[in-house]
């Protein structure tokens, strides 16, 4: 199995909605060690002009794992996951994402490079909320080991 | 207090932590960001994958060592762009916990709009674990 350079270029029809909720924001916060009050106290998120608790700055890799799952888990697209290795992941916030927020995700296949026995796999999740508004572009590249250097 | 982008220079130090990591923690990680991958909780599958074992999730890493960065920003909302690359895996022994040692530098400013560019040096054992480590801030 190989990957399938011809899934390059793809945009996937929008994620269903996802709810950002307080405790998963405080949860994801605890879970890398992030200590500020603006993601655990609504009323600390207002002091600095937030409507509600906001998410660490990596929280959005939340929902854009969920969307590169249509991706990443489609048997066509050839991609065996043992063999994946996470090479690059950048986040672009156009604004923070604070609890209550509802976001919908169009994930893009951005290029599938192959060199080497690699493949190089780029996506970009654009997430927006449901008003509309984009609120983070989240462009991750995997590697993908060919067959041929399997268990090296 | 906030950092005041005027009074920066390319160079400065934002200052150095060090973050620690046990197989409870990428338990808790695993949770929280729905990856579960069971390289980050299962030394036979790290090990049939030709890890040397369980090897901490690359995005617990890039998490926990931005949180440098927006202590010193005074706002989690204040970072509008993060990267990074990964460059080498942080391996998690069981028992005992693994160190990431993080040191922040101001690399670029823009004036005009109104940020400040940190590069992260993140490394574990003397090893550089990432790459590319740049965060800008709205300051």
């Amino acid at each position: 199995m190989s990957v399938n350079v011809a899934f390059a270029g793809r945009q996937y029809s929008p994620n269903p909605a996802y709810e950002v909720g307080r405790e998963k924001i405080r949860e994801f916060a605890d879970a890398v060690g992030a200590t500020h009050a603006a993601h655990f106290d609504p009323a600390a998120a207002r002091g600095l002009g937030h409507p509600d608790v906001i998410a660490p700055p990596t929280f959005a890799v939340v929902v854009a794992q969920r969307a590169e799952q249509q991706y990443i888990a489609d048997p066509d697209a050839g991609i065996d996951f043992s063999r994946v290795v996470h090479a690059d992941e950048r986040f672009t916030h156009h604004r923070p994402i604070h609890a209550g927020m509802r976001l919908v995700t169009v994930l893009h296949v951005d290029s599938i490079v192959e060199r080497a026995g690699l493949a190089m796999i780029t996506t970009r999740a654009e997430i927006t909320a449901d008003d509309g508004g984009p609120v983070a572009t989240v462009v991750s590249t995997i590697a993908v080991r060919g067959p041929e250097v399997a268990g090296s | 207090m906030r950092p005041i982008l005027a009074e920066l220079a390319v160079g400065d130090s934002i200052g150095t932590a060090v973050v620690e990591v046990d197989r409870g923690r990428l338990v808790r990680y695993a949770g929280a960001s729905g990856d579960f991958n069971p390289i980050h909780y299962s030394d036979r599958v790290a090990a049939a994958v030709g890890l040397p074992g369980v090897i901490a999730h690359g995005m617990w890493t890039m998490g926990a060592v931005v949180n440098l960065v927006v202590d010193w920003a005074g706002d989690p909302g204040a970072v509008v762009d993060y990267q990074v690359r990964f460059t080498r895996p942080v391996p998690v022994p069981d028992p005992g916990t693994a160190l990431v040692e993080v040191s922040g530098t101001v690399g670029a400013l823009d004036l005009a709009a109104g940020t400040v560019r940190v590069d992260l040096t993140v490394t574990h054992a003397t090893a550089r674990v990432l790459a590319k480590a740049q965060v800008r801030v709205r300051l």
